[in-house]
């Protein structure tokens, strides 16, 4: 049996907080230093206007429902001579509520056309809540600052 | 400088600004020691920003903050009562710098019975935390000043009983003739005399009594159950705002000084440093006593961020079964050697 000397577990507590004392403290502050977030940190979603085809699944399966969509149907001229004319899916509206976002990430998996990302970019506080509602120009500037995509794994 | 020391009036200037500026000047810079320890201790970096670098003005910010408060009186409060505590609780820190020795002469007034006045006056404002805790008409507070009542009696036994053992040693009570006692020779290695402070003369015991004791009457971490917060919201500082809070605020850093001033100069040795002449120590001894209250007042901070609060049985337990008794076989042990030797 392992011999326990009284009053042991103060002398550690006490050696614990001196050791802390003059160990350099984890703090970084934060408007002068920055954290570099991982690559796949889940920071900010960016869309990709043109691959989105106003499918609507992003909004739906959103628990939130913090995606906003509008959009219409307009007729392309046919592609060859004589053909019909097809109907394409244009989008009006495309905005995200950060306000009420949880990052789930449930939308980027969802979207069957890769149109959202995830971007590592965090600094997006305002002042007002109201201007946490990213409009489609906003959520597409934020697709500069989404990773490239790792390489494919070869067979 | 010592013929100057010698005028009466200058003296006495020099006492007053001494005790009126200086006291609550160092308990400013005990909150701000108080803000950067706790930092560091948790990892944290603390005040950073505040006065420009590493935020040496926020015990001053926070201060100028606090007397921009309301000053709130409660409508069912006792309001004479309810405003005279916080003074009673300042001066009774303040009144016990009266004997506290900074060097030969810096005294206000060498008291014969120096001690006694010192553990009379620190513990009278006790009496002002029952007042703020019983005319604030709150449950909390009222809570808070009655467990400060218990710990506060049950504390200042063993608190006398230690600091017995140094007087029966030094056979005075007054704080410099206690300074004076220790700055004689123990015992003689061929010419070369070894003076020692009480603490390495044997009371050893009496010093740590007296430590536990003083942390209990400055309700500091682990004795801080008249102001547990996840109890109590603020015991008996529930109900205070402002400039009334800022004095106990003030009170209990004040408090920390004077108390370790005292256990420096009883157990440390106060002003004296062995190697120094007289003369010397008439310039640098408030400089010692003040390195020795830091590492007193450090040694709260350290324990304050270390160690969980007790229970109040735990409290009365260990004050009445350990310490007293504790004390007690301290004064026959140091009354035996004292004959004996």
């Amino acid at each position: 049996m392992a011999v326990r000397v009284p009053g042991i577990g103060l002398a550690k507590g006490l050696w614990l907080t001196l050791r802390t004392l003059f160990t350099r403290p984890v703090t970084i502050n934060y408007p002068k230093e920055k954290e570099i977030p991982v690559p796949r940190a889940r920071g900010v979603i960016a869309l990709d206007p043109e691959a989105c085809t106003v499918c609507m699944l992003c909004a739906r399966e959103c628990p939130d429902w913090c995606i906003y969509i509008e959009g219409h149907k307009e007729l392309q001229p046919p592609t060859k001579p004589g053909g019909r004319p097809r109907s394409r899916a244009t989008l009006d509206r495309f905005d995200i509520d950060y306000a009420l976002c949880m990052y789930c990430g449930i939308c980027v998996e969802v979207c069957p056309f890769d149109a959202l990302f995830w971007s590592p970019d965090y600094e997006y506080s305002e002042g007002s809540i109201s201007n946490l509602l990213h409009d489609k120009e906003r959520l597409t500037k934020w697709l500069g600052t989404v990773p490239k995509a790792p390489a494919l794994e070869s067979k | 400088m010592s013929a100057l020391l010698d005028n009466f009036w200058i003296l006495l200037v020099l006492k007053v600004v001494l005790i009126a500026a200086v006291v609550p000047g160092v308990a400013l810079v005990f909150i701000f020691a108080e803000l950067k320890i706790s930092a560091h201790m948790q990892s944290r970096i603390g005040p950073y920003f505040a006065g420009g670098r590493w935020g040496w003005a926020q015990p001053l910010a926070d201060g100028l903050k606090f007397m921009q408060k309301e000053d709130l009186v409660p409508a069912d409060a006792d309001t004479p009562v309810f405003k005279f505590a916080p003074m009673v609780v300042l001066m009774s820190t303040i009144a016990v710098f009266v004997i506290v020795p900074f060097s030969p002469r810096l005294i206000v007034r060498d008291l014969d019975l120096g001690v006694f006045y010192a553990l009379a006056v620190g513990s009278f404002g006790t009496i002002g935390v029952l007042m703020a805790g019983w005319s604030s008409a709150n449950k909390y507070s009222l809570m808070g000043g009655l467990r400060a009542g218990a710990q506060l009696i049950a504390y200042e036994l063993p608190l006398v009983l230690a600091v017995v053992g140094v007087v029966i040693q030094a056979g005075t009570m007054s704080l410099n003739g206690i300074v004076a006692a220790q700055a004689a020779p123990v015992f003689m290695i061929g010419d070369f005399a070894v003076r020692l402070p009480y603490l390495l003369q044997g009371q050893v015991i009496g010093f740590a009594i007296f430590i536990i004791a003083m942390l209990a009457e400055l309700n500091r971490t682990p004795f801080d159950m008249p102001i547990a917060e996840s109890e109590l919201v603020m015991g008996y500082l529930t109900e205070y705002s402002g400039l009334r809070f800022t004095m106990f605020f003030l009170a209990e850093y004040a408090g920390m000084f004077s108390m370790s001033a005292i256990a420096a100069t009883l157990f440390l040795g106060g002003w004296y440093l062995p190697g120094l002449s007289l003369d010397t120590l008439e310039v640098l001894g408030p400089v010692i006593l003040m390195a020795k209250v830091s590492l007193l007042v450090f040694v709260i901070i350290w324990f304050r961020w270390t160690f969980p609060r007790l229970r109040e049985d735990q409290l009365q337990s260990l004050a009445w079964r350990w310490l007293i008794p504790l004390a007690l076989l301290n004064i026959v042990g140091t009354a035996v050697a004292k004959v004996v030797l």
